[in-house]
């Protein structure tokens, strides 16, 4: 990312520092309501949006989405003061701003609609704007086809989520959350077990859960302050915040409570491992993002307030030293040219700050005393003692737990105490507004850590609005007594330590491991192969780019369709009735006929135009006859510029239709032709022998003068009572004319190209 | 195809043609005509010169590309569509003014959206036919 930027040019410009001011402004408006809340009271908001299908933009502000605004908008503000610095100069620095901008307040919407179908509304626009942030360095192929990978999965799981939601809504009768939340559990409900399934694949999709999580790590093509916000505090906590929000609802049950703990625990284990396998510094937080997410599902599986509180105090933790890390890693990446593990060391002197604000953070995420990490480790460890899969819960949280600790050094150690390699640029300290992030979420957690009472009045409130009752809550607190947890605590640190000892030997053991397993990343790109080889495969066989086989095919199906329809269900055909024919009538028969004829059994393609008009011309006589002369008009000139075109054509195709005399499709079209109007004259014959429902036409009739003022009702139908229609259908015209206006256009080229070549002729006979 | 009587003859038709597409245009009203029949007429002129005098010729008489009339057209069918939002309507519902009048009988001028629209569909099935046909004339 770095090398298209200039960290010389002008950094405070408007379109970097808008976006900050408004989202700071914003950050202030939602803590106005933190006294509030934590009180218990709760706002709604809310405008009808398609009140026909009971669907609403309605916003609700609890102590959950408190939690999450507040998140979102104070590390949005950061991160986008972060990011005018870290890009400034980039040329394309203003789209980026832009999509960071439009992809907060898609997070602030996903995180306080109160109506299903507005939350997936939001929930797509993150995944959308996500796409954006990622791709971002649109010039590298890697980036677009990472950002796609993450775009097609969550997008998948998304539409999920729709069916599920759709489902809720059904059964349930409504799409407010905070009615469906008001009335409990739906567990009792035979549809419980589909649309849990349905929302746990768009969770689980969106917050990377195993088997769906190779996205996320790929996802760090991102340019870094990205990175810092969709991996802490926004779009992967996603998932975990719809798990959340749905608690009271969807909690409570056995698959509830094995789905979570399994999908959460396989996770943790796997990212933390995996964490330790990585050697770019980013992609080791990238994983230390999973195993904070598949914790945060093993412990929203729980329905203890112990697991809740550890569930919301974590997400607040890991947010808070998720993004100072991440915005750390780029301001070393900014200074010294490399994220590589192995070759950054004793960087401390050079850089203080940026020292003091990682090692801040890396103690928060080890669980050190007295920072906010160590307080939501210890009652993680007491709401895992108390729960019904103890042992599971246990095995999982010390193994990552004792992990992270590893990792933290890695981390926060190694790159400024550790030794150093021969790095790109002589490292510097970072410039104010890319150390103001990092430093403001590092100090944050400590002193949340040490005055835990203000770290309460966020996470009880959310507490409550996820078990859906008041808790009795109290549970954050620096010490607690000694006790279980805090014995564990202690195991954890001494293992971890261990780890980072042994790190570097580990790691190689890992990575000889990971070349055995199967690979999921390149298992995806097999699957898109797959997918577009078939679709190849069906283009081929469909589009033939022959016209008599789609006229085939099309009429082919009209025909069986109609046919199938009138053997099932339909009435038996009446006798037509020719004795009320006029000489008049008889002769536009027949003049249709003969037109008919001549088109099949001529051989010349001008006689054949010709002769088709005939046909037309019969068409329009018939409308007159029948006192439709806007029908007729508009039949008559279609079929003379058809003509017109025709022969224009005519005059470069060779003069004789089937030159040899022999086609061997000749015989089958006869067929379908007969087949074709056979089964339209039968059902003109029936739609004529029911009566006629005038109802349509009387209205019409009375209406057209009375209120559109106009007296011709084909004309007045068309521009006014159904003028959308007719919009539509011009709109069609245009698109049409323009398609073909451009594929002939393109036919000609080609044909230049190739020097005139024969083309396939035979298809426009 | 080179016929001075065609291609002579082709100037008056164009005139009278276009002079019948507007007069279709206008009466389709109360009468057999309306926006789609007279853009039809018109497209029949221009193709009839087209072909007399070359498409070069018909699309210098036009002085603008056919695809920019239609595309125009489309726009004028939507902005008299949009027209009854600041009146408080529903979507392509027809505003009429009665200017000298309170009534549709009485008053001398009725100025409407009905009118705009059909000059859109007009200039849409104009644009789009002549732009088909010369392309095909052309490129054949």
């Amino acid at each position: 990312m770095a090398e298209d930027t200039d960290p010389n040019a002008p950094w405070i410009t408007l379109a970097g520092m808008l976006p900050v001011a408004i989202t700071a402004a914003l950050f202030i408006f939602f803590a106005g309501y933190l006294p509030g809340i934590a009180a218990g009271d709760t706002v709604r908001w809310a405008w009808a949006w398609i009140p026909s299908l009971d669907i609403a933009l309605s916003f609700w502000l609890d102590g959950l989405s408190l939690m999450f605004a507040l998140l979102i908008t104070g590390i949005g503000a950061l991160v986008m003061l972060y990011a005018a610095r870290y890009l400034a100069g980039h040329p394309q620095y203003p789209r980026f701003s832009l999509y960071l901008f439009l992809f907060m307040l898609s997070m602030l919407g996903l995180v306080l609609a109160d109506n299903l179908i507005a939350l997936f509304v939001f929930w797509e626009l993150t995944t959308f704007t996500s796409y954006l942030l990622i791709g971002f360095s649109h010039a590298d192929p890697k980036s677009r086809r990472n950002a796609l990978q993450a775009l097609l999965l969550t997008a998948a799981g998304g539409l999920a989520l729709l069916a599920g939601f759709i489902l809720i809504g059904i059964t349930q009768g409504t799409f407010e959350l905070s009615v469906l939340n008001a009335a409990g559990s739906l567990s009792g409900d035979a549809w419980y077990l589909p649309i849990l399934i349905l929302v746990l694949a768009g969770a689980f999709t969106k917050s990377a859960q195993v088997p769906f999580h190779f996205w996320l790590p790929n996802a760090m093509a991102a340019p870094t302050p990205v990175s810092a916000y969709l991996h802490s505090a926004t779009m992967v906590k996603g998932g975990v915040y719809l798990l959340a929000r749905m608690h009271p609802s969807l909690s409570g049950t056995e698959v509830w409570l094995w789905t979570l703990t399994l999908f959460g625990g396989v996770t943790t284990v796997f990212a933390s491992v995996m964490a330790l396998r990585q050697i770019d510094l980013k992609q080791t937080l990238a994983y230390t993002t999973l195993m904070a997410l598949g914790t945060l599902v093993m412990l929203l599986g729980g329905a203890s307030g112990y697991a809740i509180t550890a569930a919301m105090a974590f997400l607040l933790v890991h947010s808070l030293y998720k993004a100072a890390l991440f915005l750390m890693i780029g301001v070393v990446d900014h200074a010294t040219g490399t994220r590589d593990a192995d070759v950054l060391g004793r960087l401390a002197g050079k850089m203080p700050a940026t020292a003091a604000a990682a090692g801040l953070a890396a103690l928060s995420m080890a669980g050190i005393p007295p920072l906010l990490g160590f307080i939501a480790k210890e009652v993680a460890y007491a709401g895992a003692v108390q729960s019904p899969v103890w042992p599971l819960l246990i095995l999982f949280g010390l193994t990552a737990n004792a992990l992270m600790v590893a990792v933290a050094a890695i981390v926060a150690w190694r790159p400024f105490f550790g030794p150093q390699g021969q790095l790109p640029r002589p490292p510097h300290e970072g410039p104010w507004a890319m150390l103001l992030g990092p430093m403001a979420l590092a100090l944050l957690g400590l002193a949340l850590g040490l005055a835990p009472g203000y770290a309460a009045l966020l996470v009880e409130p959310a507490v409550n609005a996820v078990l859906g009752a008041p808790d009795s809550g109290g549970r954050l607190k620096l010490w607690a007594g000694f006790n279980l947890p805090l014995l564990l605590s202690g195991v954890t640190l001494a293992l971890g330590l261990v780890l980072y000892l042994r790190h570097q030997s580990l790691r190689d053991r890992l990575i000889w491991l990971e070349a055995r397993v199967p690979d999921l990343d390149a298992g995806w790109d097999r699957l898109l192969e797959h997918f577009m080889a078939a679709a190849k495969g069906q283009t081929r066989l469909i589009q033939t780019g022959r016209l008599r086989h789609y006229l085939f095919a099309t009429f082919t199906v009209i025909v069986a369709t109609v046919a199938v329809t009138m053997l099932a269900r339909g009435p038996a055909a009446p006798a037509p009735s020719m004795g009320g024919l006029s000489v008049r009538e008889w002769g536009i028969a027949g003049l249709i006929l003969a037109g008919t004829l001549a088109v099949v059994l001529t051989r010349a393609v001008m006689t054949a135009i010709i002769a088709l008009g005939v046909v037309g011309i019969g068409v329009a006589l018939i409308f007159i006859v029948y006192s439709a002369p806007d029908v007729a008009i508009t039949q008559l000139l279609v079929e003379l510029l058809v003509v017109v075109l025709f022969a224009v054509a005519a005059l470069k195709m060779p003069p004789a239709l089937d030159p040899e005399g022999r086609q061997r499709h000749r015989p089958a079209d006869a067929v379908l032709a007969l087949l074709a109007g056979s089964v339209t004259t039968l059902v003109l014959l029936m739609v004529t022998s029911l009566p006629f429902d005038r109802r349509l036409s009387d209205f019409f009739e009375a209406s057209s003068y009375a209120e559109a003022y106009g007296r011709n009702i084909v004309n007045v139908i068309l521009v006014d009572f159904r003028a959308l229609d007719t919009f539509g259908e011009i709109a069609v015209v245009v698109t049409a004319a323009l398609g073909a206006f451009a594929l002939l256009k393109s036919v000609s080229k080609a044909r230049t190209r190739s020097g005139g070549a024969e083309g396939d002729r035979e298809d426009r006979a | 195809m080179n016929s001075i009587i065609f291609s002579a003859g082709a100037r008056i038709l164009v005139a009278l043609l276009l002079v019948f597409s507007v007069f279709m245009l206008l009466r389709g009203h109360n009468l057999p005509g309306g926006g789609f029949i007279g853009g039809l007429i018109g497209a029949v002129g221009f193709i009839v010169y087209a072909l007399a005098c070359g498409t070069a010729e018909a699309k210098a008489a036009l002085r603008v590309s056919p695809e920019a009339i239609a595309m125009v057209g489309l726009g004028i069918a939507l902005s008299a569509g949009l027209a009854a939002a600041p009146f408080g309507e529903a979507l392509f519902t027809g505003i009429w003014i009665w200017v000298g009048g309170d009534s549709y009988a009485t008053a001398a001028l009725k100025p409407n959206t009905v009118l705009v629209f059909d000059v859109g569909v007009y200039l849409v099935v104009l644009g789009s036919i002549v732009s088909l046909a010369c392309a095909f004339e052309e490129e054949v």
